[in-house]
Order: C-alpha cells, then sequence, then structure tokens
C-alpha cells in the first residue's frame, strides 16, 4: 500500500517555496498560535496583554511587506501561479494589516471594559487578517475562496462576539445565515467556471473566456461569482444583512467589518475582473452598472432617515461602496480599465482612514454617553473639540469636500469612469454626482448636531479618551489629511498600470 | 507664460499664511480670547499687508500677462499641477478678499456673535480667507475646485453656530445647495479634461484646446459648470439659499458671503467657463442674459416684499448679481469689464449695508423694518452710513455702484458675437426698469429707517439720546409681553471707535472708485480685452 501511495507520487515535484514572498502570512500563522498558547498561559489580569502582542505580531508582519516592496518590482509568482505576489498584492497586504492594526488600538479599551474574552478575539482576528492578506495574492478560484472562507468564519463569530446580548447575537446569526448562502451562491459559480473553463486558474479561465463566443453556462458563472461577492460587498440588493449586524456587533468589529473585509471583498472581485473576467466584460459591466448605481442610491436615501449612528454608518458605508464599485463597471473599456483599478486601489486606503477614524470618534464618546443616537452627540464641540474636530474631518472626509482625503477617493472614482467617456458612463457620473450631494446632508445632520446641539441633559463632563484610541484617531486623523492634501502619496501607490500587466503575465 | 518677476511666493505665501495663525490658535487655550482675538487680526492684516507687497509689485503695463507665476508639482497621476498666478482679473478680487477678511476680524473686535467662542470664530475665518484667496490665484482646474471648496465648511460652521434663530436650516440649506453645483462641475471639469485629450488641467491648456471641442459637447459641459457656479453666483432660480443663508448668518457671515463668496461664482464663469469654453458659453449667453434679468427683477420685486432689513439686504444681492451676470453674458469686452467692477463695487457696498445691518441688530435687537425708525436722530452717524451705502447700492453717480450697473446695462445694447440685438435690447430696457425698483426699495428702506421719530419702544420720544434709561424700563413694560426676547433694551448708540475703524476703508473705496472707477479698469482691461480677443478668434 505504502508502495502504490509511492508510485503515484513519484512524479510529484515538491514546489520551491520563496520564503520571502510568503513571509508575511508565515509571520501571522506563527503568530495566531503564539496568541493562542500565551492566552492559555496568562492570568486573567493580564490579558491585556494580548492587545499588545498582536499588535506586535501585525506590525512584525509588515515588516516583510515592506522589504519585499523594497527588493523586488519583479512579480513572485508561486505553485504555477496560483499565488501571486505583485505590487497590488504588496499594496493591499500592507493596508489589511494596518487596519487590523488600528482595530486592535480601537478593540483594546474597549474588550477589557467590557469584560469580553480577549484572547480568543484577538487569534480570530489574526486569522480573518491572514485570509485577507491571503486573498491580495490568490490567483485561483480554491484559493480565492479558502482566503474568503478563512476572513469570513471568524467573522461570523466576532459579530457575536458581545454574546450577553440580543442584538449583537442577531447580528452574527444574520452574518452567518448570509454569508454562507452568498458562499453557496459563489462555489456555484465556481464550479461552473471551472466545469466550463476545465480550470481554476484565473488566467486560464481568462484565456477560456476570450476565446470566441461566450455560452450560457460561462455567462451564469460570471453572474454567480459577481453575486456572491456582491453579498461581501453589502452592495444592494445583497445588503440587508449590513445594517443590522453593523449594529449589533461590537463597535471596533463593525471598524473591522466596514472597512476591512469589505476591502477583502472588492480585492477579490477586482482580481476576478481583471483576471478571469476581461473577455466577460458585456456580462459584468452592466451588472456592476445597475449594482453600483444602487447601491449609492438606495443605501444613500436609506442613511438619511437614520437616528442611531451606527446604522448610520452602515448605510453610509452601503452607499460608499457604490462608489467603489462605480469604475468597475467600466473596467473591461480600453480607455477606463488602468484608471478603474487605480480608483479602486486608492478608494479602499482613503475610506480605510476616514471610515475607521469615524468609528473610533463613535468608541471615544459613546465611553461617556453610553448611547448610539446621533442625538447624544448633541454639544461634543463644546466639551471635547478636539474630538468634535476630528470628528468634522472624518465626516467631511466622507462627504468628499476637500481638503480631505474623501475628495481625492471621489474625484479619482469619477475621473476612471468618464475615462470611458460613453453615454452610459456620463449617465452614472451624473448618478453619483447627486448621490454626493445626497451623502452630504446625513453627514453634515451629524456635524449639526455635534456643532450646534446642546449636550442632552446638560451633561458637559469632558470625554476621557484612552491613549490606544486616541493613538488610533492620529493615525486616521493624519492620514485623512495628507491624503486630501498632498494626494499624489496615495495616488502614486494606485498608479498600477504595471500592475495591471503584471495580472495578464502572472 | 513666462515669469514676470522673481517674488513668485508671494502669492502663496498670501494665501497659506492665514494657516499658521490657525495651527498657533490651535495650541492656546479657549478661554484665552483676547490673544484669539489679537493673533487673528495680526494674521489676517499680516495676509493683507502681503496683499499690499502685491499689489506693489504687479506690473500693470502687462495686467493681462499672469504675473508671480509659480507651476510646481503636485499630482502627476492626474496631471494637475500646483499652478498659481495672477492677473489683471484676479488682482482685485485677491486682494478685496484680504482686505475684507482683516476688517471683518477688526470689526469682530468687540461684535462677538452671541454664542461666543473667538477660538473657533477666528479659525474659521482665517480658513476661509485660504479658500477664497486660493479660488482667485489657481490657474489649475482641481486646485481650483479644492479651493472652492475649502470655503464650504467654515461658511457651513460660520451660519450654523453663530447664527440667527433659523440658523441650522440655513446651514444645511446653503451647503447642499452649494454642493449639488460643484458636483456637476467637478463632473464638467472631466468632461473637458477628456475632452482636450486628457493632457493637463491646466488653465491656459485648456483655454486653448477647450474651443476645439464640439459645439454640442460644448454646451453640454458648460451646462455642469453654469450649475455649479450659478448656484454660487446665485442666479435666479438657484436663488433661494441666499436669502436664508444672508439673514441667519452672523454679521460677519453675511459681509463675506456677500463681499467674496458671491464673487467666486461669477468668476468662474469669466475666468473658466467661458474662456475654455466659447461656443458654449455662446451658445448659453442668451439663457444667462434672461435669467440675469429675472434675477434683477425678481430681487426687486423680492426686497419690496421684505419686512426684515437683512433680508431686503440679500434679496437685493440677487438683484445686484444679475447686473453682474448680465454685463457677463453680453460677451463684449465693455460689459464683462462693467461685471467685474460691479463684482468689487458690490462687494463693498452690500459689504457695508450687512455691517450696518449687523449694528443695528446690535442696537435694537431686531431687524424688523416696521419697529425701526429715526436712527437719523437716535444714531445720526450710524443713519448717514446707512444712507450712504443705500445711495451707493442704488447706484448713484459719484459713488462706486454707478460703474458696475450703468456701463452692464449698457453693454447690453450691442452685444457681442452676433448675439441677437433684438433680445439684449429688450433685457437692457427691463434691467433698466430694475434700477428705478432698485431705487424705490433702497429709499423706501431708508425712508422707514432713519426717519421720522425714534420709535417709543426704543426709548424714542425725547430729543437726542437722553432719558433713555427711564424709557427702556417703560418700554420694557409695555412691549415685555410680546417681545420677551428683548426686553430690555441697551441705549441706542452711535457709532463706535472699533466700527470706524473697520468701516472708513469700506466708505473711502466707495468713494474713490466711484469718482475714479478708472483705477480698476484699467488693471481689468488688459486681461479682459485679451481674453475677448481671443474669444474672437475661436468663434466662427
Amino acid at each position: 500500500m505504502i508502495a502504490s501511495l509511492l508510485a503515484q507520487s513519484s512524479d510529484w515535484v515538491a514546489p520551491t517555496i520563496d520564503w520571502h514572498a510568503l513571509a508575511p502570512e508565515i509571520v501571522l500563522v506563527i503568530g495566531i498560535n503564539l496568541v493562542l498558547l500565551l492566552d492559555l498561559q496568562l492570568a486573567e489580569s493580564k490579558k491585556w496583554m494580548m492587545a499588545t502582542i498582536t499588535g506586535f505580531v501585525l506590525l512584525v508582519a509588515f515588516i516583510p511587506v515592506v522589504t519585499l516592496a523594497v527588493v523586488g518590482d519583479d512579480v513572485r509568482s508561486l505553485f504555477d501561479g496560483r499565488y501571486v505576489i505583485d505590487d497590488y498584492a504588496l499594496v493591499l497586504k500592507g493596508l489589511f494589516l494596518l487596519v487590523a492594526y488600528v482595530v486592535v488600538l480601537m478593540s483594546q479599551t474597549e474588550l477589557e471594559e467590557g469584560g469580553y474574552y480577549q484572547g480568543e478575539f484577538y487569534v480570530l482576528m489574526l486569522c480573518a487578517v491572514l485570509g485577507m492578506v491571503m486573498m491580495a495574492s490568490s490567483r485561483d478560484l480554491v484559493s480565492i475562496f479558502v482566503a474568503l472562507e478563512l476572513l469570513s468564519i471568524p467573522s461570523y463569530m466576532m459579530a457575536a462576539w458581545n454574546k450577553r446580548a440580543r442584538k449583537s447575537n442577531e447580528a452574527g446569526v444574520k452574518y452567518y445565515l448570509m454569508g454562507v448562502f452568498a458562499s453557496a451562491i459563489l462555489l456555484y459559480g465556481m464550479s461552473l467556471l471551472f466545469g466550463v473553463t476545465g480550470s481554476t486558474l484565473l488566467t486560464d479561465i481568462g484565456a477560456a473566456l476570450a476565446d470566441g463566443e461566450l455560452i450560457g453556462l460561462e455567462v451564469v458563472g460570471v453572474v454567480f461569482i459577481v453575486c456572491g461577492f456582491a453579498f461581501k460587498v453589502s452592495a444592494v440588493p445583497f445588503h440587508q444583512w449590513a445594517p443590522d449586524t453593523y449594529e449589533g456587533a461590537p463597535t471596533p468589529v463593525t471598524a473591522f467589518f466596514s472597512v476591512a473585509s469589505k476591502a477583502a471583498g472588492f480585492v477579490a472581485l477586482m482580481t476576478l475582473i481583471f483576471v478571469a473576467f476581461p473577455g466577460a466584460t458585456d456580462v459584468y459591466g452592466p451588472l456592476v452598472w445597475a449594482m453600483a448605481a444602487l447601491t449609492m442610491t438606495i443605501g444613500n436615501v436609506l442613511a438619511l432617515r437614520q437616528t442611531n449612528i451606527v446604522r448610520m454608518l452602515a448605510y453610509s458605508s452601503v452607499s460608499q461602496g457604490g462608489f467603489i464599485l462605480m469604475p468597475l463597471a467600466f473596467a473591461g473599456d480600453a480607455d477606463s480599465t488602468g484608471a478603474a483599478l487605480n480608483a479602486v486601489i486608492v478608494y479602499l486606503l482613503v475610506y480605510a482612514f476616514m471610515n475607521l477614524g469615524a468609528f473610533a470618534i463613535v468608541i471615544a464618546v459613546s465611553r461617556k454617553t453610553h448611547s448610539g443616537e446621533i442625538s447624544s452627540f448633541g454639544g461634543l464641540f463644546g466639551y471635547a473639540p478636539g474630538l468634535a474636530v476630528a470628528m468634522t474631518i472624518f465626516f467631511a472626509s466622507l462627504a468628499g469636500i476637500p481638503p480631505l482625503g474623501g475628495w481625492f477617493a471621489k474625484f479619482n472614482a469619477f475621473k476612471a469612469t468618464l475615462d470611458a467617456g460613453s453615454t452610459s458612463a456620463y449617465v452614472l457620473a451624473a448618478i453619483a454626482a447627486v448621490n454626493t450631494v445626497i451623502a452630504a446632508a446625513y453627514y453634515m445632520r451629524v456635524l449639526r448636531v455635534v456643532w450646534m446641539d446642546e449636550a442632552p441633559d446638560g451633561d458637559t463632563s469632558p470625554v476621557q479618551t484612552p491613549a490606544p484610541v486616541a493613538a488610533a484617531l492620529a493615525i486616521t486623523v493624519v492620514g485623512t489629511l495628507v491624503v486630501g492634501v498632498l494626494p499624489n502619496i496615495v495616488a502614486r501607490v494606485g498608479a498600477l498600470d504595471a500592475l495591471t500587466g503584471a495580472f495578464i503575465g502572472g | 507664460m513666462e515669469t514676470l518677476s522673481d517674488q513668485n511666493w508671494l502669492l502663496t505665501v498670501g494665501t497659506f499664511l492665514p494657516m499658521v495663525g490657525v495651527l498657533v490658535m490651535m495650541f492656546i487655550p479657549r478661554n484665552d480670547e483676547t490673544t484669539h482675538k489679537l493673533i487673528g487680526i495680526v494674521t489676517a492684516g499680516a495676509t493683507l499687508a502681503v496683499g499690499i507687497v502685491t499689489l506693489g509689485a504687479f506690473d500693470y503695463s502687462r495686467a493681462d500677462t499672469l504675473q508671480f507665476f509659480v507651476d510646481a508639482e503636485w499630482i502627476p497621476v492626474i496631471n494637475s499641477n500646483y499652478t498659481v498666478g495672477l492677473d489683471g482679473i484676479s488682482l482685485p478680487l485677491y486682494i478685496l478678499s484680504m482686505a475684507v477678511t482683516f476688517l471683518v476680524m477688526v470689526y469682530t473686535w468687540d461684535n462677538m456673535p452671541e454664542a461666543g467662542n473667538p477660538k473657533a470664530f477666528y479659525m474659521l475665518m482665517l480658513i476661509l480667507q485660504t479658500g477664497m484667496a486660493g479660488t482667485f490665484i489657481a490657474q489649475d482646474l482641481i486646485l481650483f475646485f479644492v479651493f472652492f471648496e475649502v470655503v464650504l465648511l467654515p461658511m457651513y460652521f460660520m451660519i450654523g453656530v453663530w447664527g440667527g434663530e433659523q440658523r441650522k436650516y440655513a446651514s444645511l440649506k446653503f451647503f447642499l445647495y452649494t454642493m449639488f453645483g460643484s458636483a456637476f462641475m467637478l463632473v464638467a471639469f472631466l468632461a473637458i479634461f477628456f475632452q482636450t485629450g486628457a493632457e493637463s488641467f491646466g488653465f491656459a491648456h485648456l483655454v486653448e484646446a477647450g474651443a476645439s471641442i464640439d459645439r454640442d459637447v460644448q454646451v453640454w459641459i458648460f451646462a455642469g459648470m453654469f450649475l455649479g457656479f450659478a448656484v454660487k453666483v446665485p442666479m435666479f432660480p438657484f436663488h433661494t439659499w441666499l436669502p436664508d443663508a444672508h439673514t441667519q448668518a452672523p454679521t460677519q457671515g453675511s459681509v463675506i458671503l456677500a463681499a467674496i463668496l458671491l464673487k467666486l461664482g461669477t468668476y468662474g464663469f469669466v475666468r473658466i467657463a467661458i474662456p475654455m469654453l466659447p461656443e458654449g458659453a455662446l451658445e448659453w449667453a442668451p439663457v444667462i442674459g434672461i435669467l440675469a434679468v429675472i434675477g434683477i427683477i425678481y430681487g426687486a420685486l423680492g426686497c419690496l416684499a421684505q419686512t426684515d432689513m437683512k433680508r431686503l439686504i440679500a434679496f437685493s444681492s440677487v438683484a445686484h448679481m444679475g447686473f453682474v451676470m448680465l454685463g457677463i453674458s453680453t460677451l463684449t469686452e465693455f460689459g464683462i469689464n462693467a461685471a467685474l467692477f460691479g463684482m468689487v463695487a458690490h462687494g463693498l457696498i452690500t459689504g457695508m449695508l450687512f455691517f450696518v445691518a449687523g449694528s443695528v441688530k446690535h442696537r435694537y435687537h431686531t431687524l424688523e423694518i416696521r419697529r425701526l425708525s429715526g436712527m437719523l436722530i437716535q444714531a445720526p452717524r450710524l443713519g448717514w452710513i446707512l444712507g450712504f451705502a443705500a445711495m451707493a447700492s442704488l447706484g448713484l453717480p459719484g459713488l462706486a455702484g454707478f460703474w458696475g450697473e450703468f456701463p452692464a446695462i449698457l453693454s447690453a445694447y450691442s452685444p457681442g458675437f452676433g448675439l441677437s440685438e433684438a433680445l439684449y435690447r429688450t433685457l437692457m430696457v427691463v434691467a433698466a426698469v430694475g434700477t428705478v425698483l432698485a431705487a424705490g426699495y433702497l429709499l423706501w428702506l431708508y425712508q422707514r429707517t432713519a426717519f421720522g421719530e425714534p420709535s417709543e419702544e426704543f426709548g424714542g420720544g425725547h430729543a437726542g439720546g437722553h432719558g433713555h434709561a427711564t424709557h427702556a424700563l417703560s418700554a420694557a413694560v409695555n412691549t415685555g409681553a410680546e417681545e420677551g426676547a428683548d426686553d430690555h433694551h441697551d441705549e441706542i448708540y452711535d457709532v463706535t471707535p472699533i466700527e470706524w475703524i473697520a468701516w472708513t476703508p469700506f466708505l473711502i473705496a466707495i468713494v474713490v472708485f466711484g469718482v475714479y472707477p478708472q483705477l480698476m479698469f484699467k488693471v481689468f482691461d488688459p486681461a479682459v480685452t485679451s481674453m475677448i480677443e481671443r474669444l474672437g478668434a475661436s468663434l466662427p
């Protein structure tokens, strides 16, 4: 029996592994085990160290990302092109690690004071981050799916982390059921594509789809895959889970979902669109166009009516997703393609800063007010001017007002869309222009409460902002401002004309 | 574009100097109010000083060329540069913005709006100043857009925090209207960028390349820009945010809004929309002309219906900006010169009127025209200044307002580039009727507030300003029931020294430019002439 196994494996050659290229993932895997083991040994009174260690692991994982970026401009392709480390992957890996670090800063006091389990939380979070980091490099249906589940399953548990609160349980269950449903659709689409094209490698699929007319099964496969990821990025009409999950989950977890999980979904969608679906432009183009228009409009209109700040941010994040989708609708256009990729990446980077910042403010203020109502922010400018100004920066940035980061993200999305120059591009841009106004209405309404209303109950005691949250705020404020005034910093990161080439070559 | 002088740091310093003040103020505790006021005034004064140096260094013999030109890399990925420069069209507006901000800050020294907190108030005014100055020097569409939008938030908070009763509604309305316009403006900017080969956002390039865009496309792009600028001006029918914003804004906000912010819109037409899209401009000119004249008449009729002094002045702005837009829509050298002059004159005069309105409010705690009277007896100097500003506003020859209005009407007699003479002459007649209406509402306002005996309510009935204390008491008893908010009236006092300091430059400027308009026309004219020449070259 052993002999027969050996005989089978005789033509198996161990792949050459580029350890440097895989270093970020390896650091994370070691980190996960380290946190898990330490958690077993640490006394309850010392659990606060878990956050510090997790942050440390994330920073260590960041080092190889930097060295990889510095060392080589060559594309490192592993496992027959199924796992690729190029500039695109490195930028996004850096983004995920940075976002996770800021989320750890935001979670630390929240978890300590809320009486949550800490060690397990950080283990799950690191697992999710590992999934995201893998997602950035995956160029194969199977590895994309593995990465997706690796980031999703811990997320379901994190959503329900406040296990004594009904809303948190609802958040977890809803997220889980919807997520599994989406995974099923996605997997079905993938299996169809595999069946038709005979390969799971994205470049092979791309070649097969570009070869001749599309057949029905291919169309169905592409549509199913796009819809599966539409759940992940909470695009309308697949967005219903988002507000309930966001509201019920602990606030730092919500911040993590709305930025990191969403970005991971977009990364997968982008990889598929640019590498596997260039031949299916006519299929995903109109689909993404419609989803972008609906997502930004419906997300905005519903956000207008919210009285709870987290729910409002949830709908706002849905609508921001629409803006990120907008350029993807024209990814297949010869003029737009590079600009679209650039626009999505820049948007994800900027959005990460400003949205994390907005959630950090919510965490800081609700420590005092113990409320999620927008009205509870009244008088903030009076008793905590620093937080009020920071909040103004984040919300104005989300509204897209120069010179704050958000304007450049929105500008780039518009630019990439109009680059296509077709009538449908101009129509979508006009819809988006109207939507920026609607969005401004609800962002400004919050700022109005912050600046112009009296504090509810006349409680004007100052807010104690814990040091980690203050650090998170500092990082996000600086990020939002610098990107807005000197957009070239991120624009260069996102200037990926060469990268589209790397995709096709990879 | 050659560099005319090596003093090209002047514009950058002049624009960003206020931000230094903001940074310093950030680190000073809020309750140190006097320090904040001082830093604010000193910063604005220093900025104005830089402005005056600029004024001196400007080469007037070549006012049609961009001077102090800087072209530095900013966002190369999208081909947008930090390009700034100043020519005859922008110079007066640039200096005006600095002077107005400085004087408004001086005025605020002892006229802080009720909500208090000078730290935030002064910081917002300084940020506003950077945005305004930047808009006038930007020579790149994206840079222009950024500065154009920078003014939004500070003004939103100025109205919303320090404004009147309806301030929340008014501030949001102001914000959303402007946002709506600028969203479409941005789309239009991108459209012109792509239509000209996606090479550069620089004005110089777009002015050259824009003319070659297809006519139909030009008309569409112009429509987008029109939305953005017309909301800001504001033109009928996009004006409805203005009366609310003006009425609710604190005095300082109203003055800055009237004197500078409205000009960003008209400036956009002259600097961007018309030179870059000649054929689009030609198609749109009659529409602009008609809307402008509707604005003149509508604004005037609106004035006649107002019972609130500040709201009346706000509506008069709609009418005055109508004259400016009428001048622009003729596409003639004469008309655009008049419009530019009108912009500055309106800034000075309406700014002055809002100052007076603010001081009236400060003394009488009301702006109800019905309740005011006899200002000339109680506060004669204030009354005279109101009269002076009203005369200037209705276009009395010899004061600045005349040179904005009269040539604008005259220019409609023979519009440029084959625009319909019949239409424009009709517009001319209607606009002339508008000036009569303007005289009507301004004189009516003046008559009702300044003439007559001071009302009982405000301690009138006694000669001069004596015996107010007892009277205020009885007035309080009489009207206490219906006017709970202002049940005690301070003595009505005349113009204070701080007010004199803040206002005198306005008054002098109104007279000087009224008597010797050539002072400003000679700055505008070369730039306008070369612009019209370029327009003529690119139109069939």
